[in-house]
């Protein structure tokens, strides 16, 4: 990857993705071919709002890579809660590690950060923006189940302030895939969104049910809504059961239907499904570590292959 | 406008900004940061009979010359305008505003989550697209109605 940071799915082309996902199958394939690779290596988590997994899954990577990481601990107990900047922030860690992820509730905070540092930069979720490694694993779940040309993608949920679907439906561009969106008119795409995907050329539709699509996907994306987007619980029910999948909803797919989730889940999917051979989101929980393993090793070896 | 009108109104050196839109008067003062503490004599016509415009506002500010990026901002609430330049009662120069490729700490993103919102020692930063502006931050777009999002706050 020619980057110095990942803050966006857009910067990726089709060759830096399939780099990362050719590199991270060799990985899972093999992992001990790098597990010394990048010994005396820190990284830093910064994590200005919760998020167990994500960190788990860096801090796994980055260890297995055979480096260290450090973190900020609680936000509540750092010097944010004492006011300080953001940009004040990463500068100093700066000085302690080799690399940086960061998680920020508002948008556009990675990009801002990474202005401010001289480290590589990995965007871990910026309040509704971007989540660009997420989506590099999520297009490795879809690769190995279904290839990534001539495909039919549904995503599902909430779509205005899920950035796993803004950082997959832009990556998704890059490669021969049809792409439907399903949610309530009220979540639907923001306008930025829809603005690149038609720039970038992107074969979109936008539906409000899923039912009348079903059968044409190859892959189905879905997402939590979030109870907090809702002035109030009755409506919050009345949209939210209408995205839930369980086995019979699935009747009408495809036998070979992927479906995913970028977890967790509440009960979008019926835990019946999981028995089900469509359900792969826990195993794409699960590529997350040799995904980071290899995109952590591309941006800290600089582009270059030892 | 006529002749008559603009000798009567005649400023000795400074900036006269015309065929502004209607209404948009105080807008331009607010995008550049003029609200009078800064001791410039400045005198605003709104809805000025124009004959290209139908009706415009014009602007005059005395001693104060706009710089280059003052004038691109300009562009986004009036882009018609003209900038004349006035020195010793003598317009000297006559320019047409451009569209600029970006506006630098201008505006204010309209997303409230925006990075740029928040107390950090950043600039606000937008890409002129052909039909609107992009926070080059968080990706929001401004499309109409710039002036609602001129940063006032800003010092002139
Ligand atoms: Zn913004």
């Amino acid at each position: 990857m020619r980057h110095d940071h990942l803050i966006s799915a857009a910067q990726l082309s089709r060759a830096d993705i399939e780099a990362v996902l050719d590199r991270a199958a060799e990985i899972d394939d093999d992992p001990a071919t790098v597990r010394e690779r990048h010994a005396g290596t820190v990284l830093a988590l910064c994590f200005f709002e919760p998020s167990t997994r994500t960190k788990m899954s860096f801090d796994t990577a980055m260890k297995r890579l055979g480096g260290e990481t450090i973190d900020m601990g609680s936000v509540e107990s750092s010097s944010v809660k004492k006011g300080e900047s953001l940009a004040d922030t990463v500068r100093v860690i700066e000085g302690y590690a080799d690399a940086m992820v960061l998680r920020h509730p508002s948008e556009g905070s990675a990009k801002m950060a990474s202005e401010f540092v001289g480290v590589p930069l990995v965007n871990a979720g910026d309040g509704a923006g971007q989540h660009p490694s997420q989506t590099l694993l999520d297009l490795y779940t879809i690769r190995e189940n279904a290839g990534l040309d001539d495909i039919t993608v549904g995503i599902m949920g909430d779509l205005k302030y899920g950035r796993t679907v803004h950082s997959l439906s832009m990556a998704l561009t890059n490669f021969d895939v049809r792409q439907h969106f399903v949610s309530p008119e009220s979540l639907r795409l923001p306008r930025s969104v829809r603005y690149d995907l038609h720039e970038a050329g992107a074969q979109v539709r936008e539906h409000e049910e899923l039912a009348g699509i079903l059968p044409e996907l190859d892959v189905l994306y879905v997402t939590r809504i979030q109870r907090e987007r809702f002035p109030d619980e009755r409506e919050y029910r009345e949209v939210a059961g209408e995205y839930q999948i369980d086995p019979e909803t699935l009747d009408e797919a495809k036998e070979s239907l992927t479906v995913m989730h970028p977890l967790p889940r509440v009960d979008e999917i019926d835990p019946a499904v999981d028995e089900t051979p469509h359900a792969q989101y826990f195993e794409q929980a699960h590529n997350g570590v040799p995904v980071r393993m290899a995109l952590l090793d591309a941006l800290l070896s600089g582009g270059e292959r030892r | 406008m006529s002749d008559h009108e603009l000798r009567v109104s005649k400023i000795r050196n400074g900036t006269v900004i015309d065929h502004v839109a209607a209404g948009q008067a105080l807008n331009v003062l607010t995008i550049l940061g003029i609200d009078g503490s800064g001791g410039e004599s400045v005198s605003v016509g709104m809805n000025v009979p124009s004959g290209r415009l139908g009706r415009k506002d014009i602007v005059k500010v005395e001693d104060r010359e706009l710089s280059p990026s003052e004038v691109d901002v300009l562009s986004l609430i009036a882009p018609e305008a003209t900038i004349n330049i006035v020195r010793d009662y003598e317009v000297v120069e006559k320019n047409r505003v451009e569209r600029p490729e970006r506006v630098v700490g201008v505006l204010s993103c309209p997303n409230h989550n925006c990075i740029t919102n928040g107390d950090e020692p950043v600039a606000s930063k937008f890409t002129v697209l052909p039909d609107g502006l992009r926070c080059e931050y968080c990706g929001t777009f401004i499309r109409e109605s710039f002036a609602g999002h001129i940063d006032g706050s800003r010092s002139a």
